[in-house]
C-alpha cells in the first residue's frame, strides 16, 4: 500500500499518454459489460424456463404452423397434464421502433399454463368474456401508460384483417398481470386467440406451437418422442423440445449471441493487448534511468517488477471499473429489450479478471525487462 | 586507521561485444570512517567504475571488497541490494530525481525500504530537507527547482536512510561555481558535523579541495593519494 503513492504518480507520468490509453480500455470494458450483459441476459431467459413444459414446433421450422386440430391429440398422449398454445403476431404500437410481444392466446389456458403469470381472476373472467380484450404485462403498460379500459391500435407486420384488408388491430385492455420471479416478462401482450382466428385473412384453424405441461419432468423425453411419433409421416410434423431448448433456439433466429459476443470480444482484446502492451513498453522505456535509480537506492528486481507490473493492473483495473460502472449506469435502459434491471454481477466480476489478465499480459515483457536491467548500464545510458 | 572500505588486488573487466577491456587493474585502496575522499583523475581512468564497486552498484572481476566490515563482492543482487538500502546513499550527476513526485516524495523514496510508518516517513523526510536547507520546498517538484536546489534534494535523499556512506559521482558536474561551492560546502558540513564519510567523484580540482584526501586514478591504477588543505581544516 506504500507504494501506492509512488505508483499513481508513475502513471500519470505522461498524462495525455495515460488518458488515452485509459480512454481505450474504458471504452473496451464498456463494451464487455453491454455485450456481456445481454449474452447474460439471453442465457438467464433459457435458465428460467421451466423443466415440466414441452414445446411443440413444425418439425420444418418454428415459423410454420400447425393446425389447431392437433391439441385434441397432444392432450390425449399418457403423460401430458395440459396443452395451449401460442402464435407470433409481430406487432408494433404506432411506429416501428415501439415493437411489442404480442401474442393470439386462449386466455384460460394460457394463464394457467403460465402460474408465474399473476392475473386477477376477475381480469382474467374479463379476458374470456371480451372478444377484443387485450392482457398486458404491468412494465408494457407503465412504458407507454396503459391502463384497464384503454383502447390500444397494434400493427401487425404478419397478419392483415380479411374484412378490410387492414394490418391494424384494435384492442381493449381488459387486465394486466404481473410475473414477481421475473419482471422481464412483464413485456408481453396478449390478446384472444377465437377472435383473431376469425378475422385473420389467412392461417386459421392454425397456430404458431403449442405449449405442454407434463405430469413428470423426468419423463420429458419420452412423452416429446411419443408427441412426436403421433404425427410422424404427416403432413404437419412436430419437434417436441424443452422449454429451454426452445428459447435458445428462437434466440439463435437472432444469431448465435455467445458465439458473436465472444467473438467482438476477442477482437477487442487481442487489438487492446497491442495497444496497452505498446503503451506500458514505452513507459518504462523511457523510465530506465528512473527504474536504475530505484534499484540503486536499493530496489530489488523483484520488487521492480512487482512495481511495473502493479503499475499495469493499476491502470487496467481502474479502466475496467470505469468501462463496467458506465455500462452498469447504461444497462437498466435496455430493461424493455433483455428483462434485467442491472447488469449482473457475474459479468463485473468476469470484466474485473479479464482486466488484470490484461494487466498481467500486457505487464509482464517491460516489467522482466524492469527486473533484468543492469544499473551501470542504464546509468551510463547503455 | 579505522578503514570503513577495503579493497584487495581489485580488478574489474567489461566485455562489449567480441572484447574485453580491463578498467581496473589491481587496485588496493582503503578509506577511513569520516573520510571526505575525492577520486580524481582523467576520463576513462576508472574513477565511476571505482566508485561503483564501493557504492554497490557493480561486483569486480576478481579481488575483494569489504564496506563496514562486510565483504560485498559475493553477494546475490537481492542481497546486494538490500545492503546498498541499508548503508549507501547515491547523489549523481544529473540528480535523478523522479520528476512526478515533489521532493519530499522524492527524499522519501528509500525509506519505502523501511518499516517506518508513513507519518515517520514525512518526518524524516522533512527533516532532511531542513539539514539541506530545503524544508520550504517540500512540495516541489523538480522542474519547479533549480539545478543547486535539485541537488540538494538528491543529496537529502541520500542522506535520509542514514546511511554508511554518501557515494557521488560529480556532484557539481550540472552546476555553476558558486551554485556546485554551495553543494561542496553542504557535503563538507555533511562530513564534518555529522560525521558522513563521503567518497566523491570529480574531474574538478577546485571541487576536491573540499575533500580531506584526494585519489588520484590513471589508466586503471591508483596513482597516488594526497592530503588537501581541509584536512587540517
Amino acid at each position: 500500500m506504500k507504494f501506492l503513492p509512488l505508483l499513481w504518480a508513475s502513471l500519470w507520468r505522461k498524462k495525455t499518454r495515460t488518458i488515452f490509453t485509459l480512454l481505450s480500455i474504458v471504452a473496451a470494458f464498456l463494451l464487455f459489460g453491454m455485450l456481456q450483459g445481454v449474452n447474460a441476459a439471453f442465457e438467464r431467459t433459457a435458465d428460467l424456463a421451466n423443466v415440466n413444459r414441452l414445446v411443440v414446433v413444425s418439425k420444418i421450422s418454428f415459423t410454420e404452423s400447425l393446425p389447431y386440430s392437433q391439441m385434441q391429440q397432444i392432450a390425449a398422449v399418457d403423460g401430458v397434464d395440459a396443452v395451449s398454445f401460442n402464435s407470433w403476431f409481430g406487432a408494433y404500437f404506432q411506429d416501428p421502433k415501439n415493437f411489442i410481444f404480442s401474442f393470439p392466446v386462449d386466455p384460460r389456458r394460457h394463464f394457467d399454463m403460465y402460474p408465474e403469470f399473476k392475473l386477477p381472476e376477475d381480469q382474467l373472467q374479463a379476458f374470456e368474456r371480451n372478444r377484443g380484450g387485450a392482457v398486458v404485462g404491468a412494465a408494457l403498460a407503465t412504458k407507454y401508460g396503459w391502463k384497464i379500459g384503454d383502447r390500444i391500435p397494434l400493427h401487425s407486420t404478419i397478419w392483415t384483417r380479411k374484412d378490410n384488408g387492414s394490418s391494424d388491430w384494435n384492442f381493449e385492455i381488459v387486465g394486466i398481470y404481473t410475473v414477481p420471479t421475473d419482471v422481464g416478462q412483464e413485456n408481453q401482450f396478449f390478446f384472444q386467440h377465437e377472435n383473431f382466428d376469425e378475422a385473420r385473412a389467412f392461417g386459421r384453424g392454425r397456430v404458431g406451437w403449442y405449449i405442454v405441461r407434463i405430469k413428470d419432468a423426468n419423463q420429458a423425453a419420452q412423452v416429446g418422442a411419443a408427441i412426436d411419433a403421433l404425427f410422424a409421416n404427416s403432413t404437419d410434423e412436430t419437434k417436441a423440445q424443452s422449454e429451454k431448448e426452445f428459447q435458445m433456439s428462437f434466440l439463435k433466429q437472432l444469431g448465435d449471441i455467445n458465439y458473436i459476443v465472444t467473438r467482438i470480444l476477442i477482437a477487442v482484446f487481442v487489438a487492446l493487448l497491442f495497444a496497452t502492451g505498446s503503451t506500458m513498453m514505452q513507459s518504462v522505456r523511457e523510465r530506465i534511468p528512473e527504474l536504475a535509480v530505484l534499484k540503486t537506492l536499493g530496489f530489488s528486481d523483484a520488487r521492480v517488477l512487482t512495481l511495473v507490473l502493479g503499475e499495469s493492473v493499476l491502470l487496467c483495473v481502474l479502466s475496467a471499473c470505469l468501462g463496467l460502472g458506465i455500462a452498469a449506469l447504461l444497462f437498466p435502459a435496455l430493461k424493455d429489450v433483455l428483462g434485467l434491471v442491472r447488469l449482473p454481477g457475474e459479468v463485473v466480476a468476469g470484466g474485473l479478471i479479464a482486466a488484470v489478465l490484461l494487466a498481467l499480459i500486457t505487464g509482464l515483457p517491460p516489467a522482466l525487462r524492469a527486473r533484468s536491467l543492469n544499473i551501470v548500464d542504464a546509468l551510463a545510458g547503455r | 586507521m579505522n578503514a570503513i572500505v577495503t579493497l584487495q588486488n581489485v580488478t574489474k573487466r567489461y566485455t562489449r561485444g567480441k572484447q574485453t577491456v580491463e578498467v581496473l587493474h589491481g587496485i588496493d585502496l582503503e578509506i577511513a570512517q569520516g573520510d571526505f575522499v575525492a577520486l580524481m583523475g582523467p576520463s576513462g581512468s576508472g574513477k565511476t567504475t571505482l566508485l561503483n564497486l564501493i557504492g554497490g552498484l557493480d561486483q569486480p572481476s576478481t579481488g575483494s571488497v569489504a564496506v563496514a566490515g562486510e565483504r560485498i563482492d559475493s553477494l546475490s543482487g537481492s542481497r546486494l541490494a538490500k545492503w546498498r538500502a541499508r548503508h549507501i546513499g547515491f547523489v549523481f550527476q544529473f540528480y535523478n530525481l523522479m520528476p512526478m513526485l515533489t521532493a519530499q516524495r522524492n527524499v522519501e523514496l528509500p525509506l519505502l525500504l523501511t518499516s517506518l510508518s508513513a507519518s515517520q516517513r514525512k518526518r524524516n523526510a522533512e527533516a532532511a530537507l531542513a539539514v539541506v536547507g530545503l524544508a520550504e520546498r517540500a512540495r516541489h517538484k523538480p522542474n519547479e527547482l533549480s539545478g543547486g536546489q535539485a541537488q540538494r534534494v538528491a543529496i537529502a535523499r541520500a542522506l535520509v536512510a542514514d546511511p554508511t556512506l554518501l557515494v557521488c559521482d560529480e556532484p557539481t558536474g550540472d552546476l555553476d561555481r558558486s551554485t556546485a561551492d554551495e553543494i561542496l560546502n553542504l557535503l563538507q558540513v555533511l562530513n564534518r558535523e555529522h560525521g558522513k564519510t563521503i567518497v566523491m567523484v570529480t574531474h574538478d580540482p577546485k571541487a576536491a579541495e573540499f575533500a580531506t584526501h584526494q585519489l588520484h586514478l590513471d589508466k586503471g591504477k591508483l596513482v597516488g593519494t594526497t592530503a588537501t588543505s581541509a584536512t587540517a581544516a
